[in-house]
């Protein structure tokens, strides 16, 4: 599963991207929804959950928590910026 | 061919486009909230493409710093208004345009009064507050607007709240809280890319306005400026975000370049200052405090705003500078007129300077 980040994702994980392998590491069970991502990633990256908004794409569409995620998709995190 | 329209010759040419979407956007009145690194590619292009009227809303005045990006002003401008030496420049550009002044911030008190007639609004803000308060008026207006924001190298264009699309809120429900997200520029900004999304923005203004092309609306349009890669998110309205009636009670914190900052120095030399408010604890309080200062600490400013004069300067002081500054966005939020300094350095400063 693929992962782009950006706004300030891309700054608190250090990446344009990550990636989730398909096969489980530590007996770490993968999110199956992106409800469930959004935990796995919150606990890998606890800065995330202070977010009050972000937005989560799957496949280029908004997604909510009880959208399905398979190894095949591209997830994206959208948080809210604000410079101009 | 009407005469006055002639400059216009090679849009009207556009097949596309032609002398009627010419004639929409002579007819339309578009205000662009923000007039800086964002507003500045909007305004030139709007005005030099015929938009009949132009409301330029900023209170910001000209720093050095601003000009990397904000490429219609110069050195020699340093210190005067944006919103001014904007208008005099777009006037020379387009004598045709009707361009208002609204030398001000956009705030809770002016905001449905001053986007009541205008046909599209453009977010050209640089701060979260500014971005949900231009959403919720024009929700509840019914008027669309155009949003554009920056983070670094990136940048995100959409439309909301056109006809049946959905809103900011239905992307972002919830304004982020200080300090979550960087706010203001205060990470950086490369001099281009503010042009590269305000020149989008002005496209879908454009768009709105004539009819012509494929409005951003239920897009995220999110534009890379290191891989030149475009990113377009599908999203739904959210029925309720569309539903508002009223703007809400606070929206945080006050526009960037607001300076409610004094300098402890400068709090010194004031001859006695009728209105100091520590935002202290009452212990801190007790412990030391400028004479004649009033104790409301922070957490129960909220509910003590009638033991406070609006009508003379308040100055905020806490230990540090931290709490007044907090201190001073929120009163700046209720009141936005009134004269509210936070002292920079607190009494740890003051303390310093007085020894």
């Amino acid at each position: 599963m693929t992962i782009l980040l950006f706004g300030v994702t891309k700054d608190i994980i250090g990446s344009p991207s990550l990636s989730i392998p398909s096969t489980h590491i530590n007996g770490r069970k993968l999110p199956k929804n992106v409800g469930e991502l959004r935990q796995f990633l919150g606990k890998a990256y606890p800065e995330l959950n202070k977010l009050s908004s972000l937005a989560i794409a799957v496949n280029n569409s908004y997604a909510d928590d009880k959208t399905e995620v398979n190894s095949y998709d591209e997830i994206a995190l959208i948080p809210p910026v604000s410079g101009g | 061919m009407i005469p006055s329209l002639s400059k216009y010759q090679r849009q009207i040419n556009l097949e596309s486009f032609g002398l009627d979407s010419q004639l929409k956007l002579v007819d339309s009145q578009v205000l662009i909230i923000g007039l800086g690194g964002l507003g500045v590619p909007v305004a030139q292009y709007l005005n030099a493409m015929g938009v009949g009227a132009l409301g330029l809303m900023d209170n910001d005045t000209i720093a050095l710093h601003n000009l990397h990006r904000q490429v219609l002003y110069t050195e020699a401008e340093v210190g005067q208004s944006k919103v001014q030496v904007a208008a005099a420049k777009l006037r020379k550009q387009n004598p045709q345009t009707s361009i208002t002044v609204l030398p001000a911030y956009f705030t809770k008190d002016n905001a449905l009064e001053t986007i009541k007639d205008y046909d599209v609004i453009v977010d050209a803000s640089d701060n979260f507050a500014t971005r949900y308060l231009i959403n919720d008026a024009c929700v509840i207006l019914n008027k669309p607007f155009v949003y554009g924001a920056l983070h670094d190298f990136e940048g995100q264009v959409s439309v909301f709240n056109h006809n049946d699309g959905p809103t900011y809120r239905c992307l972002f429900p919830k304004m982020p809280q200080a300090e979550e997200i960087p706010n203001c520029d205060e990470n950086g900004v490369l001099g281009v890319i503010p042009g590269i999304i305000g020149s989008l923005q002005a496209l879908e203004v454009v768009k709105v306005l004539t009819g012509v092309g494929e409005v951003l609306s239920g897009k995220l349009l999110i534009y890379n400026g290191l891989s030149q890669e475009n990113r377009l998110i599908q999203f739904n309205a959210d029925p309720k975000n569309k539903r508002m009636q009223q703007l809400a009670n606070s929206y945080g914190y006050a526009p960037c370049s607001m300076d409610l900052n004094l300098d402890a120095t400068a709090f010194l030399a004031l001859d006695h200052p009728k209105q100091v408010i520590d935002v202290r604890s009452t212990e801190e309080f007790e412990e030391n405090h400028w004479e004649g200062a009033v104790n409301i600490p922070l957490p129960s400013l909220d509910e003590a705003l009638d033991q406070i004069d609006f009508k003379t300067p308040i100055y905020l002081v806490c230990q540090s500078g931290k709490r007044s500054a907090q201190a001073a966005q929120q009163l700046v939020q209720t009141h936005p007129d009134a004269k509210i300094y936070s002292i920079g350095g607190g009494m740890n400063q003051i303390s310093m300077l007085c020894h």
